[in-house]
This record gives C-alpha cells, structure tokens and sequence, in this order.
C-alpha cells in the first residue's frame, strides 16, 4: 500500500481525538442493542481490546453506551474486536460457575482478505493492495452479497472495509443471529468454490449440473472477468502467467498444444481467451474456461472465521494500527468506485469543521441500514408488548 | 412410569387422542401402570422386532418388496403395528390385540428399551440405528396426506409447493440436483424446507436455495424426517441416560434391563449337553477347525504367551466351558497352561484357580455363568493394549484382520467379502462369512449370533450332517420360522407370566422355547 504518511507513532495522540470527536458511538450503541427485545443483549456482548504495546484484553463489556465511552477514552485502544453475546456479562465470565459461561448468539460474518488471492495476481502482494487487485474485492461483494439475500433470505447485511486488504460482512438478521456452528460452517460451505492450498494447482473443478448458485457467479464475474483479468491483470499476456492458466486446462495433449501454437499467432489477450473458450464449448462436459474464471476472481473465504458462535471480528469504525484508516462501511450502491486508498484515515478524519467530516458519509449510510434494520425489531416489540399487554 | 407390581391393570377409556396416529416421534413417555410381566414381554418382542429389522437391513436392500413383506410379518407376528391406514377404535374387524392396543406396545415398548440401550456408545448407537430403519419402513408406508399430516402433528412446517411454482422453478431445479429429472419435478411433490433443517444438502450444494428455503421433492423429504428423528432420539438418549440411577435402583427393573441390553433373542448355552465329550489333546485341533476367530485367536494367544489377562479368561472360559469342558478339564487345562509360563503351581491355585470355580458356579454367589453371545462379545469390554479379548472383525484393525485372515489361508476374494461386510459393520456376518469359507459350504444354515453356535454347526458340518433337528434352509427362512414359532409360543409364556412370574423363570421359558432339544 502505498505511504500515506501514516506512522503508527501518532495512534496515542490522535485516538483520543478520534474517539471523542468523531466515533459515531450513538449509532454504535443502536446497532449492538438491536431495538433492546432481548434483554441485556448489549450487557453480555464481548468487546476485546488491543491496547499500546500490543496488550490484548479480552472479555470486556459494558452496561451502557456511556460506560462504552468512558472506558474506550479512559483505554485508548489501538484495535477494538467485536465478539459473540454470552449467557452473562463477560467482565463477570470468572465468577460464573465453570462450564455455564456460553457464547449464545451472533452475527454470521465473512472475512475476504486480499492475502488469499496471492496466487492468482500478479499487481501486488501480502499486505498490498492497489486498484488493480480492488477489484476482487468489487466482485467478492457482488457476489456474496447477492447469494446471502437471494438464496438465504438475509436481509440486514453490513460491509464493512477492513482497514488494510480485505472486507468483512456482518449478517445482522435475527436468524443469522442465531444460527449454531453447523449452520455456520454449511453457510460458508455453500459459498465456497475455490478449494486448496499451495500444493493444489487446480482449486475449482465443476461437475455437471452446474448448481443456480454456480451460474449466477459466474454472470457476476463474467461482466468483470475482461477488463480485469485480460486487461489490468494481464493473465494471457506474458508467458508465465500464459503457463499458469494453461496449467488449468485439461492435459489433452493434443489440443493443448494446439492453443499453444494458436496462441503464437494470437497476441491479444481477448482473441487468446476466445480460443479458450472455443475449445471448452467444443467438447463436451467441459467447463475449463469457467473453471479458470471462477479460480481467478472467485471470493476466497475462510470457513473458520465464519463458523465459531465465539469469534471475535474487528469493529466498524475501529482504526487499522498499521494503516491509520478507519474500518468504514461501504454503501453498495457505489461499490463499484468504492477505493480504498480514499477512506479517510484517522489523520484525515480529523475534523476541521465540527459537522463535516470525510467520515460523515460513512456514519450516514450506518444510519440507513440501522433504519432498517430498525424495522425488523418494530415488529419484534409489538409482538412482545401484545404477549405482555402492556398497551 | 409408574409399576404397580404384579396387578394388572386394564385400560377402559380408550385414549384416541393419545394413539391417533400409527407412526410417532415417541416425543412423550407413556403415563400408566401395567404389569411386571406385560413389562417385560413388551420389551422383548420389541428387541425381536429390532433385531429383525438389523438382519434384514443386511440380506435385502432397505424397502424392497421382499424386505418390506417380511417386515410386515414379523410386525404382525409380534403385535406391532403393520398397517399405518387402520383407526385405533377399529377392534371389530380384527382377531387377536387391536390397533390401539398394538399402537400402545409399539409405544410403551420402544421407551423400555430407551432405558437398556442409553447406556453406552455402542448401545446407542446400535438402538438409534434399528429404530430409524424402523421409522424410515412405517413412514415409507404411509398415505401421502398422512405424511404430510405426519409432518404438520409434529411441527416439521413443510408446505409443498403449488403447481406453477413448480414450473416457474423447474430449471432451477433439476439444475440443483443429480436426482431431480424434469419427470420428478412434474410427478412429486416438493417441499419448502427452511434451510437450517437441512444443512447437509446446503453445505454440498445439492439442493435448490431461494429466499432461506431449500425445495426438497417428496422422494428425499423422508431422508429430513429420518434425520430429525435421529437427532431426538440421540438427545433423548443422552436424557436417558442420566435418570438411570433412579431406573436402577428399582430392583425389579435392573435384571430385565441388563438382560435385554445383553440379549440376543436366542439360546445361551449355559446348559451343557456335551459334559466330558471333548479331551484337552483336541482342543489344539478343534480351535483351528471349528472355533470362531474371537475365540482361535484367544486359544493362540494362551499357547503363544501362556497367560490371558482377566477379558480374555472370561470370553475364552466361558466358550470352553459351553462347549463341554467340566470344570475339573478346565482347571488342568488353565492351569497346565500358565505354568509354562510366569506363574507357578501355587500362584495358579491361590490367583486363578478360584475365577475358574467362579465360572462354574462353586464360588461366590453360585451363579452359572453363560457364555457370552456375539452381542456381548461385540459390545461390552472393550480390549485394549494387551488384550486378545474382544470379536476381531470388530476390534481388529483391518488390516491386521486381512493379514490374521491371509495366515489362516482364506482365499483372497473371501478375505475381501468379508471385509466389506466389516466395513458395513456386520460383524457377525463377516464371522459368518468365514465359517462359510473355512468350512468349504456355500451358505450358513445359521444366523451366527453366539460363539458356542458356532462351534455346534462347525462340528455338524465336519461331522457329516447328522444330529440335524433343524430344517436345512436359507438362513432367512429358518429366521423367519423361528419367528413365526416365537410369537405364538411368547404370548403363551406371557399369559402364563401374568401368575407372577421371577426374571430368570421368564428367561428360562425364551431359553427352552429356543432350544432345539
């Protein structure tokens, strides 16, 4: 990533200001309370806390939102995680009898990290991200975003910029709230095509028939798949990486090396991968060329992250130590010119002006989606109230 | 439950509600009194019925015509329920218990057996495993209304789908699944199932998902229902389980239900017909040609290391001792064995001669020890490092059973059978399977469920067939006779049980009624 003139050296004089000014902890607290139907849902949710010097506290929790303000400004903490809602108070887990203290619900998340696509471009690396390789994150979005409410039903999906290389996903619904382990992990399951490690050369292999979910996917990345990967990352240009996809393809011989003399001839990348894909529909039960762009642009999801009940993610609006941006949420109907490296950072964000922040943005878009958000648990109250006759 | 005793207690108002249905998730205990005896009888038929259920599972493929008509038979036989459309006030119609009645032992008798089988993994897991084959054969039978009035009863919220969304869908839907053709979309029914009750076709993607549903045809629904019966009973289990102190200390109840948790419905061999008739000098031979592996691989262990801890005395004891060894043999026998090896003649007398009395029954509380079946052989006492104890094709690592089964010079393609047979854990047919091929015979005559069973149809067959009370028949037939003889004969016993009767007496009657003396 490229210096922004970030030093982390500046954390301890510029989070106070950050907190007190500008970390919207009135929507915050509107978010985690969730309409306040269930009892001290707010009380028993784990916080942890990275503080200066990489002291790490977990199982913090806090009654109110202003005791939430009190202690994130008496704390200053440098990264703030967001855990599961427990059986009791977490500051309290030591004098709960052993074996009671329980992680009971939480959102369903999703963590896409840049890191995971290592091997399939060629603009960066680790921990760098630029607005070449962006654009897996664009098309991760799309898609996951589109297979959570269309094939799920969620409805009440928060994504949110890490801060440094990748996107979180927050399934706020109450079912996702509630969903066990299993479900979790089956979740996750279903949203997983590309599968392997260093070791595997081939991570996604379609069989017949191919799922709904596999051909809306795909729609997705095929309106992508031109200008990102033949154009920007160049994956049928240079030979190596010529190598590289053609090691995707099936190993007929014959016809692989007739590609390879086509592609002698063939210099644009657009002709080259029409060649590809005239050999895919050429032959029967074939689906090498999806196969290809799925590998290269699908989202890379790690299962373990979204299974545990117990997991903590980082927070909305936390500041990302090793960058200084701000862990904004991201209004998907600018995805598409969504650019990282324009988040305000905690140096940017600093107001000038008490009521315009680059932040401001960010927080009004977390007030439309609490909005509605806000509805579902409307109806959860009135509900309550009509059991309880409480006119 | 409560236990009245030895009272008998009728039912007078027929409780419709209660057994409306044929088929039930057993999601309530029952709530009334009855006998000592219609206890113990219900029960039994009950693991009759299992056990048929196992043995058929592994001779025909579940729900063919074949299995399903000799399930209903033995149903009928036992007085369970076979037909699910009957209503429970039909009593007219029928000789013999009426469907309520036959819905009530259904009913009582699965709970009693909750209370034998929670007890240990294996136990468990073996329960769970017929009473969901049991299920998936009765709901296999039902109407389709009644299943999706089965459904509704039981708050599985399934709602079929209407006949153009099934259209508007169709693609969506054979695209979603290998067995979903466009035929099946327009001959079944499909269900809109919420996602969370099917996570493992969610997760393999093998299903239709829209809006959190996942659109199941009719054919795969039974497969959600089998899985969320599974799920209860295993809870329910583990429930179980932990009442059982109160259950055991009731001590009319603990005899009957360690009984019924060791039993195999059949003869135990504690009474010995062959007292004497078997020298020392032959055992050598006889464990090669007519013992089965578990107890081969004992008598070797002996002769290797001259010595078998605790586990393996017992199971290799108690054989001996069923196949005619008089405890006099059996002392010498021990006892000549060990001294070749760490023990000397004292230690023998003071350490091990007593157990072997105790085998007999001259020691202690004078109990008769019986041999134990494959059941108990396969499911208790577990052997661990040291022990030789135990049913190899369940204990063994596969491919040390290979390598035990290649040493003892079976064929190649026999070895195989009878490791698939392992692999499906059908233990006893794998022993089977190798008394079929070490005795050069084409099918068993038997239903291998005992040791000393083994040893007495090894011995006819080398012996050329005489001593043949029993019809030679397939081993189907010959379990579908015995079953046949079993009910009438069982109702017999019950009534006469009614005259307050102790559990050995009751056991001595199954006993003798197995017997073919």
């Amino acid at each position: 990533m490229p210096s922004s003139g970030y030093d982390a050296a500046c954390l301890p004089d510029l989070l106070p200001l950050y907190y007190r000014r500008l970390f919207p902890f009135a929507q915050y607290h509107r978010w985690l309370n969730y309409g306040g139907v269930q009892k001290n849902y707010f009380q028993n949710r784990e916080f942890s806390f990275t503080l200066k010097d990489d002291i790490y506290v977990r199982y913090q929790s806090f009654s109110t939102q202003t005791e939430l303000e009190k202690e994130m400004l008496k704390m200053n903490p440098y990264k703030i995680d967001v855990g599961a809602i427990y059986s009791h108070r977490p500051n309290q887990h030591n004098t709960v009898k052993s074996g009671t203290f329980q992680a009971l619900e939480k959102e369903l998340v999703f963590d896409i990290d840049m890191t995971d696509y290592d091997d399939v471009r060629s603009c960066c690396s680790a921990a760098e991200i630029c607005s070449k390789c962006w654009t897996l994150m664009t098309i991760a979005v799309h898609i996951l975003d589109r297979a959570l409410r269309d094939d799920f039903g969620f409805q009440h999906l928060l994504w949110v910029y890490s801060g440094r290389r990748g996107v979180h996903c927050w399934v706020c619904d109450e079912a996702a709230r509630k969903l066990s382990v299993a479900a979790r992990s089956a979740v996750a399951e279903y949203l997983s095509l590309v599968k392997g490690g260093d070791e595997t050369v081939k991570k996604v292999v379609l069989t017949d028939p191919l799922h709904p979910f596999i051909r809306e996917s795909l729609a997705v990345v095929e309106r992508y798949f031109p200008q990102y990967a033949l154009h920007e990352q160049e994956i049928l240009s240079r030979k190596e990486s010529v190598d590289k996809v053609l090691a995707l393809v099936p190993e007929d011989i014959l016809f692989l090396k007739e590609l390879q003399q086509d592609f002698k001839n063939e210099m644009k990348p657009e002709s080259r991968w029409k060649l590809v894909q005239d050999q895919a529909t050429a032959k029967k039960g074939q689906h090498f060329e999806k196969e290809i762009m799925l590998q290269y642009c699908y989202p890379r999801l790690d299962v373990n992250v979204s299974k545990g009940v117990n997991h903590l993610l980082k927070s909305p609006f936390s500041v990302h130590p090793k960058t200084g941006r701000i862990s904004v949420p991201m209004d998907l109907e600018e995805l598409d010119t969504f650019d990282p490296l324009a988040v305000p950072t905690i140096r940017s964000a600093t107001p000038l002006d008490k009521t315009e922040t680059s932040l401001a943005k960010y927080v009004k878009y977390f007030d439309q989606f609490l909005d509605g958000l806000a509805l579902s648990w409307k109806g959860e109250l009135l509900k309550k109230s009509d059991l309880e006759k409480d006119f | 439950m409560q236990f009245s005793g030895r009272r008998r207690k009728v039912i007078t108002s027929p409780q419709v509600e209660l057994y409306g249905q044929a088929l039930q998730f057993y999601g309530q205990p029952p709530l009334e009194n009855m006998s000592l005896s219609e206890f113990e009888s219900f029960a039994v038929d009950r693991l009759k019925l299992l056990k048929t259920i196992e043995n058929l599972g592994v001779s025909y493929v579940k729900l063919s015509d074949d299995y399903k008509r000799k399930l209903d038979n033995e149903s009928r036989n036992l007085n369970f329920p076979y037909r699910p459309d009957a209503v429970p006030d039909d009593r007219k119609s029928q000789v013999g218990p009426s469907e309520y009645e036959k819905r009530r032992k259904d009913h009582i008798s699965h709970f009693i057996l909750r209370l034998a089988y929670c007890q240990t993994e294996d136990l468990r897991r073996w329960f769970i495993q017929q009473e969901v084959d049991l299920f998936r054969y009765r709901f296999n039978g039902l109407q389709p209304k009644q299943k999706v009035e089965f459904l509704h009863k039981n708050n599985l919220q399934y709602d079929t789908i209407s006949v153009e969304e099934k259209k508007t869908l169709q693609d969506k839907l054979v695209n979603s699944s290998h067995n979903v053709s466009g035929i099946t979309v327009e001959d079944q029914d499909f269900y809109k199932v919420p996602f969370q009750d099917a996570l493992d076709l969610v997760r393999t993607r093998k299903v239709y998902l829209k809006a959190g549903y996942v659109y199941i045809p009719h054919q795969d629904i039974v497969a959600i229902v089998l899985n969320d019966f599974r799920t209860r009973l295993s809870k329910a289990l583990a429930l179980t389980a932990r009442s059982l102190p109160a259950v055991h200390s009731d001590e009319r109840l603990q005899p009957l239900l360690n009984h019924l948790s060791h039993a195999y419905v059949g003869q135990d061999y504690s009474i010995q017909k062959n007292v004497g008739k078997i020298s020392l000098e032959q055992i050598d031979s006889l464990s090669v040609k007519s013992f089965p592996l578990c107890m081969r691989q004992l008598h070797q262990a002996l002769r290797d290391s001259h010595h078998l801890r605790h586990g393996g005395r017992m199971q290799y004891g108690l054989f001996l001792k069923g196949i005619g060894l008089s405890l006099e043999q059996a002392l010498q026998f021990w006892r000549s064995e060990f001294i070749r090896g760490k023990v000397d003649a004292d230690k023998f007398d003071k350490a091990y001669a007593y157990g072997i009395r105790h085998m007999f029954g001259k020691e202690g509380k004078r109990a008769d020890y019986t041999p134990y079946s494959c059941m108990k052989v396969i499911l208790s006492n577990l052997p661990s490092q040291g022990d030789h104890h135990g049913c190899p094709f369940r204990h063994s690592d596969p491919e040390l059973l290979k390598q035990k089964l290649q040493f003892y010079k079976v064929s190649p393609s026999g070895i195989s059978q009878i490791l698939e047979l392992v692999k499906g854990m059908h233990y006893q047919l794998a022993c089977q399977k190798y008394f079929e091929l070490t005795h050069s015979i084409e099918e068993a005559s038997f239903s291998l469920n005992h040791p000393n069973q083994y040893f007495i149809e090894s011995q006819r067959v080398l012996g050329g067939g005489k001593d043949i009370k029993r019809e030679v028949g397939t081993p189907q037939r010959s379990q579908e006779n015995s079953a046949a003889r079993g009910s009438t004969t069982d109702r017999e016993a019950a009534a006469a049980a009614n005259a307050a009767k102790d559990l050995p007496e009751m056991t001595e009657d199954l006993d003798s009624f197995f017997q073919d003396a």
